[in-house]
């Protein structure tokens, strides 16, 4: 409505600007999407058609050979189990410490509420580094162990901070009211608060598990070499890492390997590449809603 | 206060302190649900900090800890009087400076202009799409980046030569030279739209009526960009900015470890792949901590020294 009013006087100007405004942010989504659908055309396309290049967002020869030869390695197989499993805990025991701190410290009357937010806060900034870290880790005898996915990073400050302002805008009456029929603190927060916070569990939760299922360097660093932790992220790393077709090479060799292997490495790469990142895509447009708040939130507060 | 209510209850202080017993046993379910946490909180993120008396040991993993040779800084001259040091350092520094200004640049840009995007759906599309790189992996996006500027059927190889301004295939991953503007824009590229999220939603909170006012007396679109929407997220920007500078030595290192191969090393050592490979790799726990520390307490220091200045001048602060 007012916009159509000013849209008859539109200076001249001001369409240069809208142009520039479309255009570059045109530009913007092409140039994010399009390496996605480049991969993805890849790993559907007939490998040995690959090495020619010269394939865009369409697969030129279509083929599911590239994905079925990937899930044949063990490898892949139990990274994608690991992941999943440290994804759903490593979520779980996240929202639940970061709510209950949470909801701890936006006690006002709560004695201890400095010092653990105090605390909580000072991780933020300090940090004891890699190897006073690594040292840890060996003399807690979590090496080649499941738990070093999941313990060291199970309390999250910046998580608790944004619950927290989250909390601060629920009405103190309602845990009041709880209180007088006769709940405890407990019950409170299991009842009242957490239901209402949801939204910002939410957001938390997407945080966790993105955090969780991009993991690699933990893999890299504490279990690099038990294939029976392995994650996708780190089986990713290593095959991306692979050397087998450095940039340049000969062309002749790549299609001759490419022939007898029948699948290129490079197909493979970007079939992997997809598998590992669908999961994510699958989710995200779902709690975006939640999440543009959260961060909001978080910024404004902090 | 406290205290002066401590003081007038002298006499019966007896019943002072019950009081507090009482408050602590009524509050008994909020402290178990903190200090469960807090203990684990001071194992994972304080215990890391007593290891740093490593740096001023001979530490050998074997020996306990009163067992080990104390040393005082040796360690530390050591790493000042090593070259590669110095590399890693202004590789560290120069990357995160780079990262900093790209990463306010873009993402208030992008921001803006998306701001100015009048169709709903195109915006709403727009937006959605350019948080995807955000949620992706670093190993993934490295993936990706290394794909694209291949020198074998990279999208840019490719579209240089089909322009002609290239006879053969840059190798681009290969030049010490482009390393850091690779990592920059790379870091640009993921993080753009996830980063304009708090900038759009400071624009979204400017008052509408600063805009009509500005049509009505006449001025242009850009105008109103440059005199209302700037301004109005100035604090925004101000408060990201004590963070990112705060955190200016704790880039990271993933973008460099996948990014990086052994013909840019020169360029892509940053800090933490120093103490990663010449440290834990090889053995030299001492060393390795020392250079942790470095890193650490300059990150502090750098920290509360931005913060005052900014207190001081714009009476924004975050600590």
């Amino acid at each position: 409505m007012d916009s159509s009013t000013f849209a008859s006087r539109k200076s001249w100007s001001d369409r240069i600007f809208d142009i520039i405004v479309y255009l570059v942010v045109t530009f913007v989504v092409i140039v994010t999407v399009y390496p996605f659908l480049n991969v993805l055309a890849i790993s559907l396309n007939d490998s040995i058609d690959s090495v020619r290049g010269g394939i865009t967002i369409i697969p030129r020869e279509f083929t599911w050979d590239n994905y079925v030869k990937i899930f044949s390695f063990s490898g892949l197989i139990t990274g994608f189990k690991i992941s999943a499993l440290r994804t759903i805990l490593g979520t779980l025991l996240g929202l639940l410490t970061a709510s209950m701190l949470a909801f701890t410290i936006a006690r006002e009357d709560f004695q201890g509420r400095k010092f653990v937010s105090t605390f909580l806060a000072l991780t933020m900034y300090v940090s004891g580094g890699l190897i006073p870290t690594y040292m840890l880790m060996r003399d807690l005898h979590l090496m080649n162990t499941f738990a070093v996915y999941i313990l060291p990073g199970a309390v999250s400050a910046f998580n608790v901070f944004i619950i927290r302002s989250f909390i601060d805008g629920i009405p103190y009456a309602l845990q009041e009211s709880a209180k007088l029929d006769g709940a405890n603190d407990f019950t409170i927060y299991w009842r009242v608060i957490l239901p209402l916070a949801k939204p910002a569990l939410a957001t938390i939760a997407l945080f966790l598990a993105v955090g969780q299922w991009n993991a690699w360097f933990d893999t890299y660093l504490y279990n690099g070499s038990n294939e029976a932790l392995t994650t996708l992220q780190f089986e990713l790393m290593k095959v991306l890492q692979s050397t087998t077709t450095g940039n340049g090479g000969d062309y002749r060799s790549k299609i001759v390997s490419a022939a007898t292997n029948q699948v290129s490495p490079e197909s493979i790469k970007m079939a992997i590449t997809i598998v590992v990142t669908v999961p994510i895509l699958i989710v995200y447009p779902f709690l975006q809603n939640y999440f543009v708040k959260g961060m909001t939130l978080g910024a404004v507060k902090s | 206060m406290k205290a002066a209510t401590n003081l007038q209850d002298l006499p019966t202080k007896k019943s002072s302190s019950g009081r507090a017993w009482k408050t602590l046993k009524n509050q008994k379910y909020l402290w178990m649900m903190s200090i469960p946490f807090v203990i684990w909180v001071f194992v994972f993120s304080y215990l890391p900090l007593w290891g740093w008396t490593m740096a001023f040991q001979k530490y050998k993993p074997a020996k306990g800890f009163f067992e080990q040779d104390w040393v005082g800084f040796d360690h530390f001259k050591t790493l000042f009087a090593d070259e590669t040091f110095f590399l890693a350092l202004r590789n560290t520094l120069v990357m995160s400076g780079m990262g900093l200004v790209a990463g306010f640049i873009f993402p208030i840009t992008f921001a803006i202009l998306l701001n100015e995007v009048r169709l709903g759906f195109f915006k709403r599309f727009a937006q959605t799409i350019s948080y995807l790189p955000h949620f992706v992996s670093w190993v993934v996006a490295a993936g990706i980046v290394t794909k694209m500027l291949s020198g074998d059927n990279g999208l840019i190889n490719d579209m240089l030569l089909g322009l002609g301004f290239i006879e053969t295939p840059i190798q681009f991953m290969a030049q010490g030279h482009l390393f850091w503007g690779i990592v920059t824009l790379s870091d640009v590229w993921k993080e753009t739209g996830w980063n304009a999220i708090i900038y759009l939603a400071a624009i979204a909170g400017i008052g509408p009526e600063l805009y009509e006012a500005a049509r009505v007396d006449g001025a242009s679109r850009l105008r109103q960009v440059w005199h209302i929407t700037l301004p109005g997220i100035r604090p925004t920007i101000i408060v990201l900015l004590i963070m990112s500078i705060g955190n200016l030595l704790n880039i990271g290192f993933e973008k460099q470890f996948l990014l990086g191969n052994n013909l840019v090393t020169d360029y892509s050592q940053v800090l933490d792949l120093y103490s990663l490979k010449y440290g834990l790799g090889m053995g030299r726990y001492s060393f390795g901590t020392a250079i942790n520390i470095f890193n650490s307490v300059i990150s502090v220091i750098l920290l509360f020294t931005i913060n005052g200045i900014f207190k001081r001048t714009t009476k924004e602060s975050l600590l």
